[in-house]
């Protein structure tokens, strides 16, 4: 995926920078051009490039080695390739010292030049490979690993960038594969205390006791089994972060638990006696609408407020549709490179496939999607036909004819029809048209549906 | 009026224009007629390298292209642009003007008796790479390609007068907008 890579030509010469620009952008690369050292300095400091090419001798102030110096002075990562002419080799291999990768002699022959290029990029990828096999094995997530350009996303990206170094708990809410998870480790990652442990439990997955112990730890002899003292999560997250997973599924017993250690920062060990004492910023989240747990009293209120000192809710990517293609060229990318394929990526078709279909898993039904699509394809680029497993839901949902009936009916009809196939079950008829149950409750009311 | 015009610079011989056209009318099934015969530009000419200057030739096609459509001028020199040794071509990618050099397409240029049959052959594949630019197509990296970087003249010969199905794909699209336009 060459698009990604971009390069900056920095010459006085118009027609040397312009050539040479045009003739790399046939190849793939994104490149701009600046007409100065100092012009060049300027960009740089805009975005990072994957390479500069850099002309030796430049007139007005800045000649090429200082312009490349304070280049990687910015961005030590950079590759600068310094452009010289015969007469002034020695200046360049001085360059070599200076940091540049390479110097080429002008008028280069052009296989030399892709080769160079070539080679470059080959190492940026394979270092970008290994960065995000890096993450994902550690988890390290940070801001900048969140892709979106939804403005709502990006709002609320910099609230919790601000709150990052902060103890203030965090309460996020959003639709199961959102990436709330992504969220809570970049808040950590981001913070002060990126050094302390990130601990993610996962509240819905134990039975009470159990998630007791695993939470608060327990002493020798507390029940049968307890053969030695074990720290719970709440002590291996000291200093650190404790992520607390589908906060919404909690027994009202753990529930007076966690408002104790929110409130005193202390808690026993289960069959303890003597107080722990930790400092640990707790990160919460929901794909329950909390609020209405706690108007149905499910949910302790003095809980609720402790959890959602700060509350951010991530929207369902099919409510920021704009950053389908971008998830899934990112996904594309890790994905087939961890299935060994080389991929270049995805056609206008397969794209309109992703943008037409709703997403009720969000990102995670994407990921999933993305893999499935990797694995069992021919070509060197995803088609429309590796997603057809989706598009034969999205054709099922398109086929749908919609009579021509005030919408109020409409939506009668289709608070009926939810009921009927959830055999009454309101929760379940609630979810399945994605709106929370008291509104649902609300229509059954005003619609004056049986139930 | 047709969809690519093809001219010749200067001396060049006719054959290969035409050769060029036939081909280029078969492959991308569109109408493909011919310019008038472009002075060599003024100034291109390097004295020292004695090699003219890609940029100028591009120059002057964009003035002789027509308003819709692509152009591709044939010449017979030795191209370069500053920075690198020699060029077979160039175009702007996605824009109107495509430009091919047979001057080292030609076996006498490495010393080697003439073959005309691999020289059209050659001129072929590099007409369809440089216009393949300016319908917005990058190297390929199927080196079977015809938009596939070729550097040298075995990368030349390895690779199809054809585009692979990607590369065809986009083409195909990109002609059949401009088939509505220049109708
Ligand atoms: N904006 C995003 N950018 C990149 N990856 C994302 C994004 N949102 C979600 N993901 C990925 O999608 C998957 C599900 O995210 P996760 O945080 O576990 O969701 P949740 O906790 O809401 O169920 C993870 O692999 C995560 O890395
Ligand atoms: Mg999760
Ligand atoms: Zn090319
Ligand atoms: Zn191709």
């Amino acid at each position: 995926m060459k698009e990604r890579w971009q390069i900056l030509v920095i010459d006085d010469e118009e027609v040397m920078r312009e050539s040479l620009a045009a003739w790399l952008r046939e190849d793939g690369y994104t490149v701009d051009t600046a007409q100065s050292g100092l012009d060049g300095v300027s960009h740089a400091r805009q975005k990072e490039y994957a390479i500069y090419f850099i002309d030796l001798k430049m007139p007005g102030g800045m000649d090429g080695i200082e312009t490349m110096m304070e280049i990687r002075r910015m961005q030590p990562e950079a590759s600068v390739i310094i452009i010289t002419a015969y007469a002034t080799v020695d200046t360049a291999i001085t360059a070599m010292k200076e940091g540049a990768q390479e110097y080429i002699v002008k008028p280069c022959n052009p296989e030399e030049i892709s080769m160079l290029v070539e080679r470059i990029i080959k190492i940026k990828n394979l270092q970008r490979e290994n960065q995000i096999l890096r993450k994902r094995l550690t988890g390290q997530y940070e801001f900048r690993d969140i892709i979106t350009k939804n403005p709502k996303m990006l709002s609320l990206l910099e609230l919790v960038r601000d709150v990052a170094s902060m103890r203030s708990t965090v309460l996020i809410r959003g639709e199961s594969g959102t990436g709330k998870e992504l969220v809570a480790r970049a808040v950590h990652f981001s913070g002060d205390r990126a050094q302390k442990a990130f601990v993610a439990v996962s509240c819905a997955s134990l039975a009470e006791t159990l998630l007791e112990s695993e939470l608060f730890g327990y002493e020798k002899g507390a029940f049968t089994g307890a053969n030695a003292q074990a720290k719970g999560k709440f002590e291996i997250a000291a200093g650190g972060t404790i992520f607390l997973d589908e906060i919404g599924d909690i027994s009202p017993k753990l529930q007076a638990d966690l408002l104790r250690v929110l409130q005193e920062k202390r808690f026993y060990r289960l069959g303890g006696t003597n107080e722990v004492q930790v400092d640990v910023r707790v990160i919460a989240a929901t794909n329950k609408d909390l609020a209405e747990e706690v108007r149905e009293g499910r949910f302790r209120d003095d809980l609720y407020y402790r959890l959602n000192v700060i509350e951010i809710q991530i929207p369902p990517l099919r409510q920021r549709r704009e950053d389908i293609p971008l998830l899934a060229r990112h996904l594309l990318e890790r994905l087939s490179s961890e299935c060994g394929k080389e991929l270049s990526g995805l056609n206008e078709d397969a794209l309109k496939v992703l943008l037409s279909y709703d997403w009720p898993g969000n990102v995670r039904e994407l990921e999933n999607a993305i893999e499935r699509a990797v694995v069992t394809c021919r070509g060197r680029q995803l088609t429309a036909d590796d997603f057809s497993f989706l598009a034969q839901a999205v054709e099922a949902r398109t086929n749908f004819t919609v009579p021509a009936i005030p919408l109020q009916e409409l939506e009668k009809l289709a608070v009926q029809a939810a009921l009927e196939r959830s055999s009454g079950n309101v929760k379940e008829a609630a979810q399945a048209l994605g709106i929370d149950r008291s509104t649902m409750y609300e229509k059954i009311k005003r619609y004056e549906i049986e139930r | 009026m047709a969809v690519i015009t093809v001219v010749r610079f200067g001396m060049l011989d006719a054959r290969i224009e035409s050769e060029v056209m036939g081909f280029l009318a078969r492959t991308l099934d569109c109408e493909v007629q011919s310019g008038p015969v472009l002075p060599e530009p003024a100034g291109a000419l390097d004295e020292r390298r004695q090699q003219w200057m890609a940029i100028d030739f591009l120059k002057a096609l964009v003035a002789a292209a027509p308003a819709r459509g692509r152009i591709l001028g044939l010449t017979g020199r030795d191209l370069y642009i500053p920075m690198l040794s020699f060029l077979f071509g160039q175009a702007q990618l996605d824009g109107a003007a495509a430009l091919v050099s047979v001057a080292r397409l030609r076996q006498e240029f490495y010393g080697l008796p003439g073959d005309d049959g691999l020289l059209l052959t050659r001129a072929r594949k590099e007409a369809l790479h440089e216009l393949g630019h300016t319908f917005g197509l990058v190297h390929c990296p199927d080196p079977g390609c015809a938009m596939s970087l070729s550097t040298n003249l075995p990368q030349v010969d390895f690779k199809r007068d054809a585009y692979c199905t990607n590369c065809g794909g986009t083409a195909r699209a990109r002609l059949a907008a401009l088939n509505g336009e220049t109708k």
